[in-house]
C-alpha cells in the first residue's frame, strides 16, 4: 500500500492465511512469487494475528486501498481456514461491506487462491468429494455478491502432497503472471469469467505487456 | 479498691450482654433489646447488681453515640449529605417544632405552666438516635426511604440542641429583655463564659472551620504518618484520639460532641482512611451503644412506675401517640409513601438520651421542677425500651397490608459503593487487575497496605482505601458482605494463606482469585480448595519465550499454540506434582517424567508436518489408511 500506484494500475490485497505454513509443501512457495511485486500486498493473518484478535478499522482501510482481493489458502475441511473465517465475521461489517450504507466493497474484484492436497479427480461430481472446487467456494461467491463485488473464478492447484518442485515453479509462475495482469489491466475478465479455474488457460488471457 | 470495683463493674455488664443479646436476636427482638433487657436485668429493679453507679456508667456510655455519629458521617460523603438538605431541614424542622408545640399543649392540658410546659415539650421532641439507627441499621433499613429520612430527622435533632440548650435557662428567667446576660453555653468551665452572643456565635463558626479545614487538610497528612509505621494499634489509637479530641473541642465551645464528630467524619469520607477508621472505630462504638442501651435498661425507675402506674402509663402513651401523629402529618406533607412512613413513624415516636441531659439541665435552671421531671425521666426510658418491640409491631402486623415495598427499593438503592469486586493489594499487580475490571465497567474497591502508595494512587484520581485487607473489620466496611469477588493481589506471600483462610471462614460467598509465587504457595492454596490460583510469573515468561521463538523465525502462530500447550500441560503436571511433593523421591521423578513427556510432545508437534497439513485430502492415501491401518506412513 505503501507503493507508488502508476496510472491505471490496480492495487492488489492478497489476505494469505495458513496456519501451519512451517508444514508447507506448496504455499511457503507459491507465497513467495508474490511478494515484493509493485501494487500487491501480501498480508499474512496467521502471523499477524496469532491470537486472532483481528484489528477491524486497519483491516477495513487496507480494503478500502485495493481494488483486487485475494483470499489465498488451503483448502481446510471444503473450506477457508478459520482466521478466514474470523476475519469475515468481523470485518465485513453490516453498514460497511453491505446493507443500505455499505458500498466500501462495491465493484471491487474478489478470488480465491486455494490449494488441495487431493487431485482434481475427486473434485468432480463423480468424484470423491462429489463437488467441483468452484461449487464449495459458494459462500465466498455469496459473499462478493452480498458486498457488490466481483466474483472471479479460484486459482486452484491440485494434489499439493506429491507435487513436484517443477510444477510448484509453474504454478508460481502462473500466479505472478495473473497478478501482474490483473494489477496492469490486461487480463481477459470476461473470458476469465468463462473457465472453471482463472488458472486453466491463463496464458490466452493475457495480453501482452504494452510498452 | 477501685480496680476491683471496675472489674467487677464489667465483668457483670459484659456477661449481662452475652447471654440476653444472642437469646433476644435468636428471638427477633434485635440486639437493642436484648442489651435493654440485660439492664434491666442486673439493675436496682432486677437483680441489683449495679445500683446508682448505673447513671455514671451511662454518662460514659453516651460516647457510643459520639462515635456512632462519627460512623455515620464517614459514610456520608458531603455530596450525599446535600442530596438530604431537603429532609433534614425541612421534614427535621418541621417535626422538631410541630412536636414541640404539640407537646406543650398537652402539657399544659395536664396542668403545667406555660414555660415548663415549654421547656418539656422541647425536650420531649427529640428522639433516640441511638436506638433508632442501631435497629434500622441492624434490620437492613438505612436504606430505605423511612431509613433515610428519619437519619434526617435525627441530624437536625442533633443540631437543635444547641439553641434549647440556649432557650432553656432563657425560660427560667422568663424575661426576653434580659437574653444578653443569659449564657448561650450549658455547663461552666467553657472557653464560651462571659463572651457575648456574637462572640460565642463567632467562636462557634471558627471551631467548626477548624474542624472542616483540619479534617480536609492536616488530618489525612497525620492519618498518613502514623500509618507508615505500621503498627496497627497506633493508628487505632490515632482513630480514638481523633474523635477523643473533636469531642472534647466541641464541648469547650458548648456544642454537641455528637456533631462535631459527624462533621469530621462527613469531611473524611472521601478520604482513603474512610474504611481504616471505620474498622477501627466501630468496635468501640458497639460496645460503649451496648453499655448505652444497658445503662438505659438499667436506670429505669421501676419503684416510680409502681407507685403511680396509672400517671406513667399515660405519660409514656400520650408522649408516643403525640410523636407519632406529628411524625406521620411531616412524613405525608413530604410525600413518603404509606408504608414507609408508618415505619418512619414508628421508629422516631420515642424520648431520645438527649432528654436525659436536657431534663437536668433544666432542673439545674429552675426551668423544670424535679416532681416534673423525675417520672418525665422515667417515660423517655420506657419510651425507648418500647421502641423496638413497636417496631416489630409494625413489621409483623401493620407493613403486611401493604405488601413489601422495602425490598425492591433496597435493590434499586444500592449505587453508594457497592463494588462486586474487592481487590487486595494494588501494587503492578493489582493495578492492572483493578484496571482492566474498572474498563470493563465493574467497580473495584481496592485496599492498599503502603500509605505512601495510596497518596500516589489517590492523585492519580484512583479510589483507593488505606488498609491491612487481612482484618475481618475492614474487609467488612469495604463490603465483603455485599462484594461477590476478592481478589488477592497483595505481593507477601505468608499473608495469603491466613487472609484466603479467614475470608473462606467470614465470607464464604466470596469467590477467592489469588496470585502465588511459587509452586509450595500454590499447591497450599489448592488445598484449601481455592480454584482461581495464579502463578506471578508464568504468562510473563510463556509470552517472552514465545516472542522468542518468533524472533528465532518461528511462524507466530506456531509460537502461541506452542506456548499454550505449554501451559496446558504444566497445569496437568501440577495437579500430578500436587499429589506427589511428600515424597521427596516421588516428587522428583514425576517432575522429571513430565519435562521429558513435555519436551517429546512438543517436538513431535514440531516435526508433525499433518498439522493442519493437506496430506489427509489425498484421498489414496486416505484409502490405504482405511484398507490396512498397519501401515504407518509417517514419511
Amino acid at each position: 500500500m505503501q507503493l507508488e500506484q502508476k496510472s491505471s494500475s490496480y492495487k492488489i490485497l492478497i489476505l494469505f492465511a495458513h496456519p501451519a505454513l512451517q508444514n508447507s509443501r506448496l504455499n511457503k512457495q507459491l507465497i513467495q512469487y508474490a511478494r515484493g511485486l509493485e501494487g500487491v500486498t501480501v498480508h499474512d493473518l496467521y502471523e499477524t494475528y496469532p491470537d486472532f484478535y483481528i484489528d477491524v478499522k486497519h483491516e477495513q482501510n487496507l480494503l478500502i486501498e485495493h481494488d483486487i482481493i485475494i483470499f489465498h489458502h488451503p483448502l481446510l475441511w471444503f473450506s477457508v481456514p478459520a482466521i478466514l473465517r474470523e476475519w469475515m465475521d468481523l470485518v465485513l461489517q453490516h453498514m460497511w461491506a453491505y446493507g443500505v450504507t455499505g458500498h466500501a466493497l462495491k465493484g471491487k474484484k474478489l478470488f480465491n487462491v486455494v490449494s488441495a492436497g487431493g487431485g482434481e479427480e475427486l473434485f468432480q461430481h463423480d468424484g470423491f468429494h462429489g463437488n467441483t472446487m468452484v461449487e464449495f467456494l459458494a459462500p465466498i461467491r455469496q459473499v462478493a455478491r452480498v458486498c457488490g463485488m466481483d466474483f472471479l473464478p479460484p486459482f486452484v492447484v491440485h494434489g499439493t502432497r506429491n507435487i513436484t518442485p517443477q510444477a510448484i515453479k509453474q504454478h508460481g509462475n502462473d500466479y505472478r503472471n495473473l497478478l501482474l495482469a490483473l494489477r496492469d489491466g490486461r487480463l481477459d475478465i470476461a473470458g476469465a469469467k468463462a473457465q472453471q479455474k482463472i488458472n486453466a488457460n491463463l496464458a490466452t488471457l493475457i495480453s501482452a505487456v504494452k510498452d | 479498691m477501685q480496680g476491683d470495683s471496675f472489674f467487677y463493674t464489667a465483668l457483670v455488664y459484659l456477661s449481662a450482654a452475652v447471654v440476653s443479646v444472642p437469646l433476644a436476636k435468636r428471638f427477633g427482638l434485635g440486639s437493642v433489646l436484648g442489651y435493654l433487657i440485660a439492664g434491666f436485668v442486673i439493675g436496682p429493679f432486677g437483680l441489683q447488681l449495679v445500683g446508682e453507679e448505673g447513671q455514671d456508667v451511662m454518662h460514659f456510655a453516651e460516647f457510643g453515640v459520639v462515635m456512632m455519629l462519627f460512623l455515620i458521617g464517614l459514610e456520608l460523603r458531603p455530596a450525599l449529605l446535600w442530596r438530604l438538605r431537603v429532609p433534614i431541614l425541612g421534614m427535621g424542622g418541621l417535626q422538631v417544632m410541630l412536636t414541640t408545640g404539640a407537646l406543650t399543649a398537652v402539657a399544659m392540658f395536664f396542668g403545667l405552666p406555660l414555660l415548663m410546659a415549654v421547656a418539656v415539650g422541647m425536650t420531649l421532641s427529640l428522639s433516640s438516635t441511638a436506638i433508632v439507627l442501631q435497629t434500622l441499621n441492624e434490620k437492613g433499613w438505612m436504606k430505605t426511604d423511612a431509613g433515610q429520612n428519619a437519619f434526617a430527622v435525627l441530624l437536625f435533632q442533633d443540631i437543635a440542641v444547641i439553641p434549647m440548650l440556649a432557650i432553656l435557662p432563657v425560660l427560667a428567667v422568663a424575661d426576653i429583655t434580659n437574653l444578653s446576660t443569659v449564657p448561650l453555653a450549658p455547663t461552666s468551665g467553657t472557653w464560651v463564659v462571659g463572651l457575648s452572643g456574637w462572640e460565642q456565635a463567632l467562636m462557634v463558626a471558627g471551631v467548626i472551620a477548624a474542624i472542616i479545614g483540619g479534617g480536609m487538610f492536616l488530618m489525612r497528612p497525620f492519618l498518613r504518618y502514623v500509618a507508615r509505621t505500621r503498627l496497627r494499634e497506633l493508628f487505632t489509637a490515632a482513630a480514638l484520639l481523633l474523635v477523643i479530641a473533636i469531642s472534647m473541642l466541641m464541648t469547650k465551645v458548648g456544642l454537641s460532641p455528637a456533631l462535631g464528630t459527624f462533621v469530621a467524619g462527613v469531611v473524611m469520607a472521601n478520604s482513603e482512611y474512610r474504611h481504616e477508621l471505620e474498622s477501627d472505630i466501630a468496635p468501640f462504638k458497639g460496645l460503649l451503644l451496648g453499655l448505652f442501651f444497658i445503662s438505659v435498661g438499667a436506670s429505669i425507675d421501676f419503684s416510680l412506675i409502681a407507685q403511680q402506674p396509672g400517671k406513667m402509663a399515660i405519660i409514656v402513651a400520650s408522649l408516643i401517640a403525640v410523636k407519632l401523629a406529628v411524625l406521620l402529618i411531616v412524613g405525608s406533607i413530604f410525600r413518603i409513601k404509606s408504608d414507609q412512613n408508618l415505619l418512619f413513624a414508628f421508629s422516631l415516636a420515642q424520648g431520645g438520651e438527649f432528654a436525659f441531659v436536657l431534663l437536668s439541665f433544666a432542673v439545674q435552671n429552675q426551668v423544670v421542677s424535679s416532681e416534673v421531671a423525675n417520672p418525665l425521666v422515667g417515660a423517655v426510658a420506657v419510651s425507648m425500651a418500647l421502641t423496638p418491640l413497636v417496631l416489630i409491631i409494625n413489621e409483623k402486623f401493620l407493613q403486611p397490608f401493604f405488601g413489601v415495598h422495602e425490598k425492591e427499593e433496597l435493590i434499586a438503592d444500592t449505587i453508594d459503593e457497592e463494588n462486586p469486586v474487592i481487590i487486595a493489594g494494588f501494587g503492578r499487580f493489582g493495578s492492572i487487575v483493578g484496571r482492566f475490571l474498572r474498563a470493563n465497567g465493574v467497580g473495584v474497591t481496592v485496599l492498599e497496605h503502603d500509605s505512601d502508595r495510596v497518596e500516589v494512587l489517590r492523585k492519580l484520581g484512583l479510589k483507593v482505601f488505606y488498609g491491612d485487607a487481612s482484618r475481618h473489620e475492614l474487609l467488612h466496611s469495604a463490603g465483603a458482605e455485599t462484594a461477590k469477588l476478592l481478589i488477592i493481589a497483595i505481593s507477601n506471600q505468608e499473608t495469603i494463606l491466613p487472609l484466603v483462610r479467614m475470608v473462606k471462614e467470614n465470607y464464604p460467598h466470596l469467590t477467592i482469585f489469588t496470585r502465588t509465587e511459587g509452586r509450595t504457595e500454590l499447591f497450599e492454596l489448592l488445598d484449601e480448595g481455592i480454584e482461581h490460583v495464579y502463578r506471578d510469573t508464568l504468562d510473563t515468561s510463556l509470552r517472552l519465550g514465545t516472542d522468542a521463538l518468533i524472533s528465532l523465525g518461528f511462524r507466530s502462530f506456531q509460537a502461541h499454540r506452542a506456548s499454550k500447550m505449554f501451559r496446558h500441560h504444566d497445569a496437568n503436571a501440577m495437579v500430578a506434582l500436587r499429589s506427589a511433593r511428600y515424597d521427596e523421591k516421588e516428587f522428583i521423578s514425576v517432575a522429571r517424567q513430565r519435562i521429558n513427556d513435555l519436551e517429546q510432545l512438543m517436538l513431535a508437534e514440531l516435526r508433525d508436518s499433518q498439522l493442519y497439513g493437506d496430506r489427509g485430502w489425498d484421498v489414496n492415501h486416505v484409502m490405504s489408511e482405511f484398507g490396512n491401518t498397519q501401515q504407518d506412513d509417517k514419511g
